[in-house]
């Protein structure tokens, strides 16, 4: 009977409006059935050609265009950016300013972990924890807002250290912030982590070897999740991380649900890291002196950080003038999600939704 | 016992390098070392059998492709690769220069899937084009732009 029945292979668009697709992806997906055969990602939707706009700029006033690449984590994208205009320039940052810079970015790592989880959470069916998680990020976008002004788009790295000080206050709510998260983690658990369904549809779905994840050049979560160790943080440390007691996450899995684990463990490390930073910044300056127009000498540069997303690799070519005669910014985004394809061959097609959130990328910096 | 031994002190960037010069004694044009990391200008023709063998070789194991990019100097395009061996933390540059008129390389997909993309990213915005690559398309610009937005001489649109 059954060889009578006519079958084809179904195209399908997933995306660019598509809510799980997480801001403008068109996801090319060719079924038999439910089952995946191809799944070709189409980006640039966000496309503004940054490269192009840093040429034209100088090093100074790229620092806003950093914030509006992944828009999730600015603060990590200027540390990377003013990280390699300093190495550059052999530019010193006093201590104070190196602490300070280290608590905005591990706050900022766990707001990013934090959208991750709701995300998550959203795109399989339950919007409850996506709730919880915006309640508490709002308390870092409110600690941001105290430090410098604004919200999401912080503009606050300098070469050579920081635009503002910690205002008074701030300690003592980034402390009662802390002990806050800690608290309501286990509730996250509770929901959503050990929620029996979630477990289903995502534990063994999307495996990616350790040997693919490094093959496919993943970074990040999206590495560590596979059980590689990888982290820029800890092997070519930067700013004060070496000075800190913390661990790198790493699951053995290589599914969907040990990349989401990998994250969730990461906030209660940066807790951990924000938590000792706060006790140790010294008194001092906030930022060494240099010019607003600034020259970096003739040279290059590639400086990496350990971005929410993976490895933010900046590279800086300099002809001595007041602006960059290249830069390139490696996105992990943007490489993590050329494994998609391979990744989601044979799932079904709700697993896809599972697979992409999993990979925790974010269009603006895919697109640049 | 009381001879003196002559000491030698090997690095990790030198064995790397004597490794691939021993395999292709003409692949290498100049080499250096910056930020820890061995900087070698290669040959065009020589980059694909020089990634087969960093990745390929045992006790070379560079597995990460990090990140490929491209300079244009108005005279040549210039590209650069970084490579990682992560059990390690080793680290190796390729430069590789091209005509500007006509930049054609061997694609390193074969050897690293990374590459997949970064080379579409890299054909996108500075137009080289890479030889045996699978899938090489515009990425982050439509089907239909015009030019490389990399390039030097690229005139930006109103």
């Amino acid at each position: 009977m059954s060889s009578r029945i006519r079958t084809e292979i179904v195209e399908m668009n997933m995306g660019p409006q598509h809510p799980s697709t997480h801001g403008v992806l068109r996801l090319a997906v060719r079924l038999d059935g439910e089952v995946i055969v191809e799944a070709k990602p189409d980006v640039g939707y966000l496309h503004r050609g940054i490269e192009k706009l840093a040429e034209l700029r100088s090093y100074v006033q790229f620092i806003p265009i950093t914030d509006r690449i992944d828009y999730l984590a600015s603060m990590l994208q200027n540390a990377a950016y003013v990280g390699a205009v300093e190495k550059l320039g052999g530019i010193e940052v006093p201590e104070r300013a190196e602490y300070i810079r280290l608590i905005m970015m591990e706050l900022q790592r766990i707001a990013s972990h934090l959208v991750f989880f709701g995300a998550m959470a959203l795109d399989l069916g339950a919007t409850t924890p996506f709730l919880y998680a915006f309640r508490e990020r709002e308390d870092i976008l409110d600690l941001f807002e105290m430090v410098c002004g604004a919200r999401l788009t912080y503009n606050y790295f300098r070469p050579g250290g920081v635009s503002r000080d910690l205002p008074a206050g701030f300690y003592a709510k980034a402390k009662s912030y802390i002990a806050k998260q800690r608290e309501k983690l286990p509730e996250y658990d509770d929901l959503f982590t050990c929620n029996q369904i979630f477990i289903a549809r995502t534990r063994g779905v999307g495996v990616i070897s350790a040997e693919d994840a490094i093959n496919w050049s993943l970074s990040g979560p999206s590495l560590r999740g596979s059980g590689v160790a990888y982290d820029v943080r800890k092997v070519d440390p930067y700013c004060v991380y070496d000075k800190l007691d913390w661990q790198v996450v790493t699951k053995n899995g290589g599914d969907v649900q040990s990349r989401f684990l990998v994250r969730v463990e990461e906030i209660r490390q940066s807790l951990n890291m924000v938590e000792q930073a706060l006790d140790m910044v010294p008194e001092g300056e906030l930022k060494c002196k240099t010019p607003l127009r600034l020259k970096l000498p003739e040279g290059e540069v590639y400086h990496h950080i350990e971005s929410a997303r993976g490895d933010v690799g900046v590279y800086l070519v300099s002809d001595g003038a007041e602006k960059p005669y290249r830069m390139h910014w490696r996105s992990p985004s943007f490489v993590n999600l050329g494994a998609i394809d391979s990744v989601a061959r044979g799932w079904k097609v709700a697993d896809l939704v599972a697979i992409l959130g999993s990979l925790d990328v974010v269009l603006g910096e895919v697109d640049r | 016992m009381n001879e003196l031994q002559p000491l030698i002190i090997v690095t990790m960037t030198e064995l790397t390098e004597k490794n691939i010069r021993d395999a292709f004694p003409k692949a290498v044009v100049q080499s250096s070392e910056a930020d820890g990391a061995l900087i070698l200008k290669l040959n065009a023709t020589m980059l694909l059998p020089v990634c087969e063998l960093l990745r390929s070789n045992p006790e070379l194991g560079f597995d990460y492709l990090a990140d490929i990019t491209a300079i244009d100097w108005k005279d040549r395009i210039e590209l650069v690769y970084r490579i990682t061996a992560l059990a390690r933390n080793e680290k190796i540059v390729l430069r590789v220069d091209l005509d500007r008129a006509n930049p054609t390389i061997d694609s390193v997909s074969s050897v690293w899937k990374g590459a997949i993309f970064q080379e579409r990213e890299v054909y996108d915005l500075m137009g080289v084009v890479f030889t045996g690559h699978p899938d090489l398309r515009r990425i982050l610009l439509p089907e239909d732009w015009e030019g490389y937005p990399l390039r030097k001489d690229y005139v930006i649109p109103d």
